[in-house]
């Protein structure tokens, strides 16, 4: 155990670039997912603003995102990495495949949580004179968003689990470090310790996000 | 004031079920000012007809003017805009659980463009008007049923409408919560000198507040007028709904008179002739009064015994002669 010393580091560097990898794709994934979940909802038959070609275009588009094993997603994207991050080498390059595989992933979730706001508020809002963006705006997103908070924090724990997987292609990250330092070198104890940590910080999330929700439905 | 000219929705056909004739020719006017029932038993298209005076639903032909506007005929932002002179209340209140009482009857005051300071004047003005001022930063979850409906009413207001729809608004609501929620409406009306539609399937209801009221069945109006007189007149398909026959045992023996009971034709006369001129046996066997848009209004099934049968139609002749509404009801063939 006289190499702990050597590993901490490294441990503590590969943690840093995890959470700097979801953070950022989180980032990214709530701005680009919640406004793709607005749309596949409003363009819905019967709904806000239907769009029919439109809507079963998103829904093709969301369904190939989210069917393709995300570690072919990474291989994917990768001519779009290079072209936005200039290599798809490291924790900022790892961002883009992230932040594809999880942008469809919310959009379903945002979609379904803005369908569960029933129909005669969005008709209480239009009676009162309601624009179309007024209804989002005022009546759709306000009222899910206990289930959207609860939908995102769902979408950063999914986001950790492909990190780990983007690690294995150069992404760093607790995945690579696991990989790297447990699973070739047959040091099981390092790969335990990795995933009691992917745990704990998997749990704090969730915990957060959780009573995040909680106390926004409480309301 | 509200008009419907010749209105008809028709929804197309949804899988493989026939289209549906909501609304077949509907002609409604609501004069400025009236407190108007629409009743009908579900699926007679009352829904339909309420969502169309504000265009929630537009018809598939005729007209809806809204004070003199011809809604169907302005452009979609246009209609947006006349809507904010249209309040609307709802069975299911339909507040916002996100936002406070007092937020919620900001709501429209918001989506007009109205300033913080006037918005929070207003709100206060209006939750003291329903009788709510003290709960203005309650969330709807905290609320009774009727206490919401009161928010639902000061939101339907903040813009200052000229016409209130009103969705089956007490449905959903105790009978005490109603009658508070009827005597609002019917107050804010002649505080505010407001047109009110109010849509409801409950006969009380319209008796409660209404002056005037038609009855729609299968898509068409079958009847309708000022209260008062659809009532005097007795025999109409919504005097009927209104005030219900009375129902009395024919195989009983004696002659059965029906008796339309109105302040200008009351029941004293009919029996201050039968009893006191005839010398006849009469009960009363079955029937109600009551007030009605101010006047007494109601149904009596007299039971006649010892008269001799010519003499009688003397007297009945007479009585209608004097305006009374009596008639002999026909006993139904015993099986």
């Amino acid at each position: 155990m006289s190499d702990w010393s050597r590993i901490a580091p490294q441990l503590l560097d590969a943690t840093g670039e995890t959470l700097y990898m979801v953070a950022v794709a989180t980032v990214i994934t709530v701005l680009l997912g919640i406004p793709l979940g607005v749309l596949l909802t409003v363009t819905g038959p019967g709904a806000l603003a239907p769009r029919p070609v439109l809507h079963r275009v998103l829904g093709l588009l969301v369904n190939l995102g989210r069917s393709l094993p995300f570690i072919i997603l990474l291989v994917l994207v990768a001519p779009l990495t290079r072209g936005l991050v200039g290599t798809t080498i490291g924790s900022t390059a790892a961002i883009v495949p992230l932040t594809v595989g999880a942008v469809p992933f919310l959009a379903r979730l945002v979609e379904t949580s803005l369908r569960e706001v029933s129909h005669g508020k969005v008709e209480a809002a239009l009676a009162m004179g309601a624009r179309r963006r007024d209804v989002v705006r005022t009546v759709l997103l306000p009222e899910a968003l206990p289930s959207l908070v609860a939908g995102t924090t769902v979408t950063v724990v999914a986001l950790i689990s492909y990190s780990a997987m983007a690690g294995a292609i150069g992404g760093g990250g607790l995945g690579d470090f696991a990989i790297r330092f447990g699973y070739q070198q047959f040091r099981t104890d390092i790969t335990l310790l990795t995933v009691a940590l992917l745990l704990v910080v998997v749990q704090a999330l969730q915990f957060g996000g959780d009573t995040w929700a909680r106390r926004l439905a409480r309301r | 004031m509200i008009e419907l000219n010749d209105v008809r929705k028709v929804f197309p056909a949804r899988g493989r079920g026939p289209e549906v004739v909501a609304l077949d020719g509907v002609d409604l006017t609501v004069r400025a000012g009236d407190f108007a029932g629409v009743v009908g038993p579900s699926g007679s298209g009352k829904s339909t007809l309420i969502r169309l005076v504000n265009l929630l639903e537009r018809p598939t032909s005729g007209t809806v003017t809204v004070d003199g506007r011809v809604l169907t005929d302005l452009p979609a932002d246009e209609v947006r805009r006349a809507r904010s002179s249209i309040g609307m209340v709802f069975q299911h209140f339909e507040l916002m659980d996100s936002r406070t009482a007092a937020a919620n009857v900001e709501h429209p005051l918001e989506l007009a463009g109205v300033g913080r300071a006037e918005r929070r004047r207003r709100s206060g003005e209006l939750l003291d008007l329903v009788g709510l001022g003290d709960r203005a930063q309650a969330r709807p979850a905290q609320l009774s049923g009727g206490q919401k409906q009161r928010v639902a009413i000061a939101r339907a207001l903040a813009a200052r409408p000229t016409v209130l729809l009103c969705d089956e608004a007490t449905s959903a609501l105790d009978q005490a919560s109603t009658t508070g929620v009827l005597e609002l409406l019917r107050r804010v009306r002649d505080e505010l000198g407001l047109t009110v539609l109010l849509i409801t399937h409950e006969m009380a209801v319209v008796k409660a507040v209404c002056d005037t009221a038609v009855l729609l069945e299968a898509g068409r109006v079958v009847d309708g007028g000022r209260l008062d007189q659809v009532l005097a007149r007795g025999d109409s398909p919504l005097a009927a709904a209104l005030l219900p026959a009375p129902v009395a045992d024919h195989r009983v023996a004696g002659t059965l008179l029906r008796v339309t009971v109105t302040d200008t034709a009351p029941e004293t006369h009919v029996l201050q002739v039968l009893v006191g001129r005839l010398g006849l046996d009469v009960e009363v066997a079955g029937g109600s009064v009551e007030t009605v848009a101010g006047g007494r209004h109601g149904r009596l099934l007299l039971r006649v015994t010892g008269a001799d049968q010519s003499g009688l139609d003397r007297a009945l002749a007479q009585l209608r002669d004097d305006g009374s509404r009596v008639e002999r009801v026909a006993a139904e063939v015993a099986r």
